[in-house]
């Protein structure tokens, strides 16, 4: 089980799923409609480190952090 | 790196920064103070940070800072900062100005563009999300 958190405005509690990689990840959220107008503006991070390869291989207990656009300062 | 709780005391903090550095012979200290304007009939911004990425980005700016024999500190604010208050402040010392000059424009270029900072509008003490100003990160659109 994975633990999937979603940051700043996008205001959705986390999520747990079985996931074996980031597409999985992908494919799982892509179901949700209130995450629509999200996923193509959003990076990611594992567990606090950003990703950026679909394949990456996710582990029982991974943290996946949904980062929606920025705007420091 | 520095977090605060509302609007910085940048005056306090530029004196410290200037104090620690007093004796590290640093020819170039060049610090920048963003501040909250008044317009579109904002009371505030307001800002949520996601610390453990912040840190590490600016772990890796430290590394590219002293790689140029250089120093990059930062402060930022949580939650509201009013009108005519600073939530961010930066600086670089460097041996000379040249380093610094150019270290603190793609410091703080690259913060605009990859810190994990999310700024809202405070109107009418509603928290608006500044979702026309903010920037997808480097690797957006990974999970698309």
């Amino acid at each position: 089980m994975i633990k999937v958190e979603f940051l700043g405005p996008i205001g959705k509690v986390p999520l747990e799923m079985e996931a074996a990689t980031l597409a999985d990840v992908s494919a799982k959220l892509k179901e949700d409609s209130t995450l629509t107008q999200w996923l193509d503006k959003c990076a990611v991070a594992l567990n606090d480190t950003m990703v950026n390869d679909l394949s990456t291989v996710l582990k029982d207990g991974d943290r996946v952090s949904i980062l929606p656009p920025v705007c420091g300062g | 790196m520095e977090l605060y709780d509302g609007p910085l005391d940048t005056k306090e903090i530029f004196g410290r920064w200037l104090d620690e550095q007093a004796e590290s012979n640093y020819g170039a200290y060049i610090p920048f103070v963003g501040t909250i304007r008044a317009e579109d009939d904002i009371e505030a911004l307001s800002f949520d940070i996601y610390e453990p990425v912040l840190q590490k980005w600016f772990d890796d700016w430290q590394e590219k800072a002293k790689a140029l024999g250089a120093v990059v500190k930062m402060a930022h604010a949580k939650g509201d900062v009013p009108v005519h208050t600073s939530s961010y402040v930066s600086a670089v010392f460097s041996p000379k100005r040249r380093v610094a000059l150019e270290l603190i424009d793609a410091f703080v270029e690259d913060f605009k563009a990859n810190a994990p900072i999310w700024k809202y509008d405070v109107r009418n003490g509603e928290r608006i999300y500044a979702a026309d100003r903010s920037t997808p990160m480097d690797g957006a659109g990974l999970l698309q």
